[in-house]
């Protein structure tokens, strides 16, 4: 890929501009954080659960067009999910950022947008910041420690 | 900017324009394309290329005289110990020491102020005391003076930057007490390019009874440095930021300061005589010189400063001050570009954010453009903070970059913007 606009297509930079589900909820379930030292961006996620499915989600954050557009698109995926499909997801999406290959049958087709990302290291971690953050959350216990953060 | 011969530069016959076309020769990674593009490396600042004398040096020293230094009675060994030792002399005419015993080789600039901050300064301070750092430090000059502070109960200040990415000196008489033992800044600002009024900051730090220790990293490649003049009492840099190897630099510290410091590290190379009663130590610089040193690396230095110096260094300083400015000027002159740091002397660095456009992402495109920049908080994150931003695109350039290079960097601002509807 030597074009910038194979990387940085039409969705993502509209999920950079126009974040969707950007903002805080209001008693989560669930919360984590996801911190980057290397690059300082930081974004955090919450959860409010019905039973064992995400009857919301949400983030809030700072960070480059693909950790912001892949928090959103994130948010939109998941909402509706049980905890154990989520987790499918963030492991179907970790391997296609890494480029580890196996099946991402699971994946939403709009989430194909990061497979141009794995040919970009340094840009891995900010496509899955937002995933980890997600995936620290769906480990936490419920009830604790909502603030609870992680990288 | 200040236009200096370098110290014992050999000026060449007619000063004037530097052969920039005949430097590059020296550094093939500079012929490098990239994403189908000739590589414009303007990342200076993280490590500069190495020309080819001071990679063959390395490459000859390992293939053909190796051996280990201040060891053997055997010929390879005695001639390495002497390779290695002129290397020693040589910075010290490049830094203007006094003595070259008072040149400490280490594995670079943060391994240098860490041996100052464990050395010298934690065996002196307590609770009460005080470390003065500034606003535009990188991280290596913060973190091991915070180490300090929580091992004695000594006190970080900060003297604050100003608007334009100047030290804020009027804030000086506040913040230098009697109580400011030790008072750290960098020669230049490794994110702004800001030239700090070193001589200024030393006769005021003495007079307060502190000492100063000079962050030179980003200093040494673009600036004649005489330490004994600028009245450093510490003066650390990199060799890989000068042309040089990674993996060495060096520590200068005025005689007396190393005479009174204890060892950081113990191990060969540093003793006297060791029993399992007591063991003595040798004098400096052996002293902080614990095991076998990166002895080819030094050999590299060695070799980079002889470069270095052989370069019209009046033809360099316009030079590099003419691609500055040309730079400056013309990312200044894009939509939504704002430029962070704008002191009145600069050199070598050119910060920037595009408005709209996230740092990384700017990176990322002009990566894809060839241009290869640093985007990021550069290790200075308190600066960040300070100009509320999350990073910077950091342009750096050196001696062998190009108005071309400079072209390829705004254009590929150009697409950063058109991609993203900026």
């Amino acid at each position: 890929m030597t074009d910038a606009s194979e990387l940085y297509q039409s969705i993502i930079l509209d999920h950079n501009r126009a974040p969707r589900n950007y903002r805080a909820l209001e008693a989560p379930d669930r919360a984590a954080e996801g911190y980057n030292p290397l690059c300082g961006d930081q974004l955090k996620v919450w959860l409010k659960l019905d039973g064992d499915r995400i009857a919301d989600v949400s983030f809030l954050g700072s960070g480059c067009a693909i950790s912001k557009a892949s928090a959103s698109l994130m948010t939109t995926v998941v909402k509706g999910k049980t905890l154990a499909e989520a987790g499918r997801m963030f492991d179907s999406f970790h391997r296609m950022v890494t480029g580890a290959g196996g099946p991402a049958d699971d994946l939403p087709a709009k989430l194909a947008v990061f497979s141009g990302v794995r040919e970009f290291p340094a840009r891995v971690k900010c496509a899955s910041l937002a995933w980890h953050a997600l995936s620290s959350a769906l480990r936490s216990q419920a009830g604790a420690d909502p603030a609870g953060s992680s990288t | 900017m200040t236009v200096a011969q370098h110290p014992a530069g050999t000026a060449q016959a007619e000063a004037g324009q530097l052969d920039v076309a005949r430097l590059r020769h020296d550094f093939p990674v500079l012929r490098a394309r990239v994403n189908g593009r000739p590589l414009a490396y303007l990342d200076n600042g993280a490590t500069s290329q190495r020309p080819r004398p001071v990679v063959e040096a390395e490459a000859d020293f390992a293939l053909l005289e190796n051996a280990n230094v201040h060891r053997g009675v055997h010929t390879l060994s005695q001639r390495a110990t002497q390779r290695y030792d002129a290397v020693r002399e040589q910075v010290r005419g490049f830094l203007n020491a006094a003595e070259a015993a008072e040149i400490v080789f280490t594995s670079g600039t943060t391994a240098a102020l860490n041996l100052v901050a464990q050395s010298y300064a934690r065996p002196r301070l307590g609770p009460g005391d005080e470390i003065l750092l500034t606003g535009m430090e990188h991280h290596s000059n913060i973190v091991p003076w915070q180490l300090v502070a929580a091992a004695t109960g000594a006190r970080v200040t900060v003297l604050p930057v100003t608007d334009r990415g100047e030290l804020d000196l009027a804030a000086l008489p506040g913040l230098l007490t009697p109580r400011t033992r030790l008072v750290a800044v960098a020669h230049v600002s490794n994110v702004l390019g800001t030239v700090n009024p070193i001589r200024k900051l030393a006769d005021r730090v003495h007079a307060a009874g502190g000492v100063l220790v000079v962050d030179g990293a980003q200093a040494v490649p673009h600036l004649p440095v005489d330490v004994q003049a600028l009245g450093a009492d510490f003066y650390v840099a990199s060799a890989h930021k000068m042309y040089g190897p990674t993996g060495v630099g060096f520590l200068y510290g005025r005689l007396p300061l190393l005479e009174a410091m204890p060892p950081w590290q113990g191990g060969g190379g540093m003793i006297q005589r060791v029993t399992f009663e007591r063991t003595t130590y040798a004098p400096v610089p052996a002293r902080f010189e614990a095991g076998t040193p990166p002895i080819s690396q030094v050999i590299g230095l060695g070799a980079a400063i002889t470069w270095l110096q052989a370069l019209d260094w009046a033809a360099v300083a316009r030079h590099e001050a003419d691609l500055l400015a040309e730079a400056t000027e013309r990312v200044a002159a894009l939509p939504g570009a704002r430029i962070i740091g704008t002191a009145a002397e600069r050199v070598g660095v050119l910060s920037f954010v595009l408005e709209g456009i996230h740092p990384h992402d700017v990176g990322t495109v002009l990566d894809l453009h060839g241009v290869a920049v640093r985007a990021s908080h550069h290790c200075a994150q308190p600066l960040m903070e300070r100009f509320g931003v999350p990073g910077t695109v950091r342009a750096s350039f050196a001696v062998y970059n190009t108005r071309e290079e400079v072209d390829q960097l705004v254009d590929g601002l150009r697409e950063a913007r058109r991609v993203f509807g900026a």
